[in-house]
């Protein structure tokens, strides 16, 4: 058995009679690509923070990296990555501040961080932008520095939330490279999407709908399950039956 | 460790930001220079207009005798009450004296006469001391009046000569009243606006989110955000006294060091209101506003341009409850009269109790986790 | 015109939603309003004042009785000897003394002539001279009463009649001031912030893709503003007459159409700020840090203009708000007619034009 690096039992997030995530269990494995499907305003984004520590749950329990979800948040957090929906790093600071500054904040040491930095910029090919205003570049090359700044530290696990939102197919593709990459070196993707393509990329997949969990398995047996051709089938079949509509 | 990676942003970010720059730098120089030239409260000319209806030597006698006295600018004479109120509505008289018809004759027939005297009241010191004035002089002009007719002077009662001086201040120029205060204003702008400006632009951007993601504890990101802008206040607080010192030359009669530490403990606090000010907005327009009313408010309770006493009881207890107040006074305190550390202890204590409570609420509410 | 009432509909539900800065958009002249007519005066009150009586003889006590009798002084419990003058006074809470000679009474009643001096702490020259002028007034009052009371032959006798202002009311000079500087800085800084905003998140671009005239989505971002100021308006017009108790002696639907166009000269304002700034911050450091002083200055209700010097005076000139302040001190508190402010009322319209040419040029140079 695979070490377990997030467990979920019932967590749920109340905003006064609003049930926003209802008692979802579930478990990720380490190294596995995890994918979190759902439309938009199915509760994602709202899981995601409780397990990065960002918002306290109303009821359930859930551990994150062996700590505790309601009362070690810090622990977690040192061994977390993030990427949030909204472009977050410093748009007027240079490439290689924002990579010196979250390098530094989660603790790798200075030589390691001129080091990796410098072999970041030359993989992503960005050296002849690496003093420029980060608020310079185009989305596409905004979304890999987020992601390559969230792994930098060389967490457990990462959290992406709708990483690839806005970008162009071709670079979609690019994106997912790096994700493999990550995955590769140990690192277990948490990753949500609405593009439901996207759900082949990963090992096993839920489908959210009306903050529950729809579906849990692996995108080749949902498909049977459903006797579906694509996910966008799959997720087309769970989701007619939704209530709660995207605002 | 953490503090050195924060505190490097922090500056990198202050100093690429131009708008931030000019204004940490233009505006004290801007201010110091408008707010003194600006505010004097002297009461120069006070333009009178005359309803001559007598048109005898004594009411030219009396009419020469209000031109000459120095208190006023003569603008015109009008033919009657009615035109001469088209000036005051046309804001080119402050006062109209009306001599009565028979003045002259009436004076030596019934032994008095009344003369009628009509001021624009919207402006209250002005005209209070301008119908003052009038009446100073018209009682000089009574008694001369009296001793001509009488033929012999009246005698007095007994004089009581008053005489007085303005202690720490003797020429009594505004200036020395007016740009420590500004100096204090100074500072609350950089303090209170600026640090709840930027931290609001961090939660705007989604920054903030990022941040509350990482390890860095709640205290290191306070700090890290205070630190720069205390730096920043002081460095602004001391370019103010330069430019004090330069342009109007005034120096703190009393220690410098008090000052200072004044100043410091002072900064703490308000960086603290800016603080609580960002943790109860969520984006930049709300936190303008939010400061600008506070500083609104505070800036006119602070006795820096109206008198403390003169406010009741409870618009009183207001203003002891603002940090500003308490330095408005202190700087005051230092720069004009030397005051020292020991005069003004119970006014540090009042602020770095300020500092504690502003920096704590602030703390306890800005909450890494929803 | 149906499709500018979607779009003003849209900018009203934006502006609602903002809870807090609607609240500080009302509560600032609200609380403006208050402290001006209640707090803040020009008078000096309960100042305190310190004696040192060296003589202790019936006349110097009258005299300090007179003072204790008088709301502007509180007089200290303790005298004090004059080497403690110094001290009291540094301490900064003692506003001035008072000191007696010793044998004053005597002097006075006997040698016709007796000395009083006042020393004032002259870092608040202001306060000086208001307490020096209310001090020598109770002393020449206490002269008079004791003299021979005669009537004195050939009296002329003044009669003073306080114009517009019958109460003595010490703040109602501010009060169109208040008015002026509240739409002015509110105006600006929401107009421009508004602008910038929809420029920085990217759905201005969205906006004037749309088949509508640049100017009609300025418009509508206008709109919502201009009716909250005006309601603002209304709201002072109401806390002045029924909690203050000043009148509005003029026409209020001069002052109402006055007040629109005063409006729409800040919202052009607001524009020209919008067009030349790229980042909210900017535009809110601007209209408001920037604004704030030389409004406060130059408008003129808080420091008098005939003082200042010549640049100040022609700096002033500028301010719409300095014109705005004297059409509303006519015709609300003065009852005047157009007559009497037709000049202020071009200079604004000039004003606003020129505003209002500068930023469309300036906004369409942006797009481009």
């Amino acid at each position: 058995m695979d070490e377990r690096v997030i467990i979920c039992k019932k967590l749920t997030k109340r905003f006064g009679d609003f049930v926003a995530v209802d008692q979802i269990s579930f478990d990720v494995g380490k190294g596995e690509i995890f994918g979190f499907l759902g439309a938009n305003g199915a509760g994602k984004t709202t899981a995601i923070r409780m397990l990065c520590g960002l918002s306290f749950p109303s009821s359930g329990e859930a551990s994150v990296a062996g700590f505790n979800v309601f009362r070690q948040q810090e622990s977690i957090k040192k061994n977390i990555g993030y990427m949030s929906q909204k472009f977050s790093l410093y748009e007027d600071l240079s490439i290689v501040e924002n990579i010196q500054f979250f390098g530094g904040v989660y603790g790798v040491p200075d030589k390691e961080i001129s080091s990796r930095s410098n072999a970041l910029i030359q993989k992503l090919g960005l050296q002849s932008e690496a003093k420029k205003m980060v608020g310079a570049l185009p989305l596409g090359w905004k979304q890999k520095l987020a992601f390559s700044v969230a792994v930098f530290h060389q967490p457990k696990i990462v959290f992406l939330d709708e990483p690839t939102a806005g970008v162009d197919p071709v670079a979609r593709r690019q994106f997912w490279d790096m994700i493999y990459e990550a995955a590769a070196s140990g690192i277990t993707i948490f990753v949500t999407t609405h593009y439901m393509d996207e759900a082949e990329y990963c090992n096993r997949i839920t489908m959210m709908v009306d903050g529950k969990i729809a579906a849990l398995d692996t995108p080749g047996r949902l498909k049977q399950q459903y006797s579906a051709d694509s996910m966008d089938d799959v997720f087309y079949q769970l989701a007619r039956k939704a209530k709660r509509v995207d605002d | 460790m953490m503090m050195k990676y924060l505190l490097q942003k922090e500056f990198r970010q202050l100093f690429r930001d131009k708008a931030i720059l000019a204004m940490m730098f233009v505006m004290p120089t801007v201010q110091l220079i408008i707010i003194p030239l600006a505010m004097n409260f002297d009461v120069k000319n006070i333009n009178i207009t005359v309803v001559d209806l007598d048109h005898s030597s004594l009411s030219q006698r009396l009419i020469t005798k209000i031109g000459s006295s120095g208190y006023f600018r003569f603008i015109n004479t009008s033919a009657s009450y009615k035109e001469a109120l088209q000036s005051i509505e046309k804001e080119e008289a402050d006062l109209i004296m009306e001599i009565p018809d028979g003045f002259e004759r009436n004076l030596v027939r019934e032994g008095s006469q009344k003369i009628s005297l009509s001021v624009d009241a919207i402006n209250g010191t002005k005209a209070s001391l301008g119908a003052g004035y009038l009446t100073t002089v018209m009682a000089d002009f009574n008694q001369h009046v009296r001793a001509d007719l009488d033929g012999h002077a009246i005698a007095d009662g007994p004089v009581i000569d008053v005489t007085y001086s303005n202690w720490f201040n003797p020429s009594g120029e505004y200036k020395y009243y007016i740009v420590p205060g500004v100096l204090v204003l100074l500072l609350t702008m950089i303090g209170g606006f600026l640090s709840a400006l930027n931290i609001v632009k961090e939660k705007e951007a989604g920054t903030m989110e990022q941040i509350n993601v990482t390890p860095i504890k709640k205290w290191q990101f306070i700090l890290g955000k205070m630190i720069p802008f205390w730096i920043m206040g002081m460095i602004v607080f001391s370019l103010g006294l330069l430019v004090t010192r330069l342009i109007y030359g005034i120096h703190p009669a009393g220690s410098l060091a008090v000052l200072y530490l004044f100043a410091s403990v002072y900064l703490v606090a308000l960086l603290g209101f800016g603080l609580l000010i960002s943790t109860y907005s969520d984006n930049q327009l709300q936190a303008m506003f939010v400061a600008f009313f506070f500083m609104m408010i505070f800036m006119l309770m602070s006795g820096l341009f109206t008198s403390l006493e003169s406010m009741p009881r409870w618009a009183r207890t207001i203003a002891d409850l603002t940090p500003i107040t308490h330095f408005i006074k202190v700087v005051r305190m230092i720069m004009l009269k030397g005051s020292s550390l020991s005069d003004i202890k119970t006014e540090l204590g009042y602020e770095v109790i300020f500092a504690i409570l502003l920096n704590t609420w602030a703390i306890w509410n800005y909450k890494k986790t929803a | 015109m149906k499709q500018l009432l979607v779009f003003v509909k849209k900018e009203f539900y934006q502006v609602f939603r903002d809870r807090r800065t609607l609240l500080i958009m009302f509560g600032l002249p609200v609380a403006q309003i208050l402290l001006f007519g209640f707090a803040l005066t020009s008078e000096v009150k309960n100042a305190r004042i310190a004696i040192s009586d060296n003589a202790v003889d019936v006349n110097s006590l009258q005299i300090i009785q007179k003072i204790r009798a008088s709301s502007n002084f509180l007089v200290d419990s303790d005298p004090i000897n004059p080497n403690q003058i110094n001290t009291v006074l540094k301490k900064g809470d003692v506003k001035c003394v008072v000191i007696f000679p010793p044998g004053f009474g005597n002097d006075l009643i006997h040698l016709g002539n007796a000395r009083v001096q006042i020393i004032t702490d002259g870092s608040d020259p202001n306060t000086a001279r208001t307490l020096l002028n209310y001090l020598t007034a109770i002393i020449a009052d206490y002269q008079k009463e004791i003299s021979t009371p005669e009537v004195l032959p050939y009296s002329i006798i003044t009669e003073t009649r306080m114009l517009y202002n019958e109460e003595g009311n010490g703040s109602l000079n501010f009060i169109p001031g208040v008015l002026a500087l509240v739409l002015m800085i509110v105006c600006t800084a929401l107009t421009s912030v508004a602008v910038v905003r929809e420029r920085e998140l990217g759905t201005m671009e969205v906006l004037l893709v749309s088949p509508f005239k640049p100017v009609m989505v300025l418009i509508a971002k206008a709109i919502p503003y201009l009716i909250l100021s005006l309601v603002n308006f209304l709201l002072i017009l109401l806390l002045c007459v029924w909690v203050l108790h000043v009148p509005i002696l003029g026409s209020i639907v001069l002052l109402f159409l006055e007040t629109i166009l005063f409006i729409l000269a800040c919202l052009s304002f607001g524009l020209l700020i919008s067009t030349i700034t790229h980042s909210q911050q900017s535009a809110l450091l601007l209209s408001i840090m920037g604004m704030m002083i030389p409004t406060l200055v130059f408008t003129g209700f808080l420091f008098p203009l005939e003082n200042m010097p010549l640049i100040f005076r022609l700096i002033s000139n500028l301010i719409p708000a300095r014109w705005y302040y004297l059409i509303v001190k006519s015709i609300m508190l003065k009852g005047l007619g157009f007559e009497y402010v037709w000049k202020e009322t071009l200079v604004l319209t000039g004003m606003t034009l020129v505003l209002l040419i500068i930023s469309m040029k300036n906004f369409k140079t942006r797009l481009s």
